[in-house]
């Protein structure tokens, strides 16, 4: 229970997927510029990072067996991809609407680093099937937190003035810098 | 091909980092001392030429509909292979790098270019475009690394120059803890494309300027 609890506390605040381990930036740049698309792919990629978590664990348990430990970075990425890939279908047929919303985000989430770096965090700490799974999906939390407290404070920097060469991305990358100082203040919270 | 050009627009008007901003995650995370910063840059660069250089060999073979999944194996063989160099040859850089190593095969860097460039060249060039790019890439991680090394422990080339201390240049009570941790990093990269620019309009108003004098 207290394994759990750590997990959670420390993927959703501590140790946030983005703001502190620098995992997922490319679609925290990227989607990060309405609402409701960031939070649509912050549960998307959530859904798809516990998935990976799971399977993966089985995954890594052949190649152990069959010795071959050394083939997890080509495997694991191909197992995120047909993830990822099967969880494209199945929203196109079963939930139109949420497949409709995410369109082309959907597909990037295979190149998301959260999603090889939670798997790879995983092996790497040794996590039994069900920490795994929570490291995943609070991973996935984490990052949808993030994505969305970044997108709310981005809509009203766009609309603000600043220097001319700073217009666009550095400006946000700097209001990422401050939304990252102030998760330095849950560090206090550290339970390891 | 122009390869003058190429190396022109790895380098500043089209950067990896600075420009099309891609491969944002390793630019942010590993870029605490110049060693992190040359070793990541030199990792990237071997496995972008390396990819570019099978996918455009392969570009006329590889049917469209599962072009992404080819290149994504090919990319994830290059980086264990380089994984393993590393850890056999460079521990010290390994451990470091840590996850990020691995973390090569989703660096947006590899796949846009293989996707942007190498599937519709030339061997040659899309060697030619790899090194230019992967040059550019480690260029704008150094700047990274000497910037917030300087700010955040007060010293330069940590993990290579003066037996891995680095060069103090800054007293030790001083440097500000903060730039080596996650916000430095936000706040350098935003600086740092921020000055590329105005550099590069700097640049274009003084291209023009030329031409108006002609």
């Amino acid at each position: 229970m207290e394994a759990i609890f750590g997990i959670l506390i420390s993927a959703l605040l501590t140790q946030n997927f983005i703001l502190v381990k620098f995992y997922g930036i490319c679609p925290f740049m990227g989607v990060s510029k309405k609402i409701d698309t960031a939070l649509g792919m912050g549960l998307a990629v959530t859904f798809v990072m516990a998935l990976a978590s799971a399977a993966c664990y089985g995954i890594n348990l052949i190649l152990i067996a069959l010795n071959l430990e050394y083939m997890q970075t080509v495997v694991f990425i191909l197992a995120i991809a047909s993830i990822v890939q099967v969880v494209e279908m199945f929203l196109k047929k079963s939930v139109p609407a949420l497949y409709k919303a995410l369109g082309v985000f959907l597909p990037l989430i295979t190149t998301n680093c959260a999603v090889l770096g939670v798997v790879l965090v995983n092996v790497q700490q040794g996590y039994n099937f069900l920490l795994s799974t929570i490291n995943g999906a609070a991973g996935g939390l984490g990052f949808t937190l993030a994505i969305v407290l970044f997108a709310s404070i981005r809509e009203r920097v766009n609309r603000s003035e600043c220097p001319e060469c700073f217009k666009g991305f550095p400006i946000a990358l700097i209001a990422a810098g401050l939304l990252a100082l102030s998760f330095m203040g849950f560090s206090g919270l550290s339970i390891f | 091909m122009n390869f003058k050009r190429q190396f022109r627009e790895g380098l500043l008007t089209k950067n990896p980092v600075t420009v099309q901003l891609l491969g944002m995650c390793s630019t942010l995370a590993i870029t605490t001392s110049l060693f992190n910063g040359i070793g990541m840059g030199l990792a990237v660069t071997a496995i972008l030429t390396c990819s570019n250089i099978l996918i455009a060999a392969l570009r006329n073979f590889i049917p469209s509909q599962i072009r992404i999944a080819a290149y994504i194996t090919i990319i994830a063989g290059f980086v264990t292979v380089v994984d393993l160099l590393l850890k056999a040859f460079i521990p010290a850089l390994s451990q470091s790098l840590g996850v990020f190593i691995p973390l090569i095969v989703v660096n947006c860097i590899i796949l846009g270019r293989a996707e942007g460039f190498a599937s519709k060249n030339t061997v040659l060039a899309s060697a030619v475009d790899g090194i230019c790019q992967g040059i550019g890439y480690t260029l704008a991680l150094v700047i990274m690394c000497v910037i917030r090394e300087l700010l955040g422990s007060g010293t330069f080339g940590g993990g290579l120059l003066n037996g891995g201390e680095g060069i103090r240049l800054i007293p030790s009570q001083f440097p500000a803890m903060q730039m080596v941790m996650p916000v430095g990093g936000f706040l350098t990269l935003g600086f740092v494309i921020a000055g590329s620019q105005w550099l590069m309009k700097h640049l274009d108003i003084k291209n023009k300027k030329k031409e108006a004098a002609k």
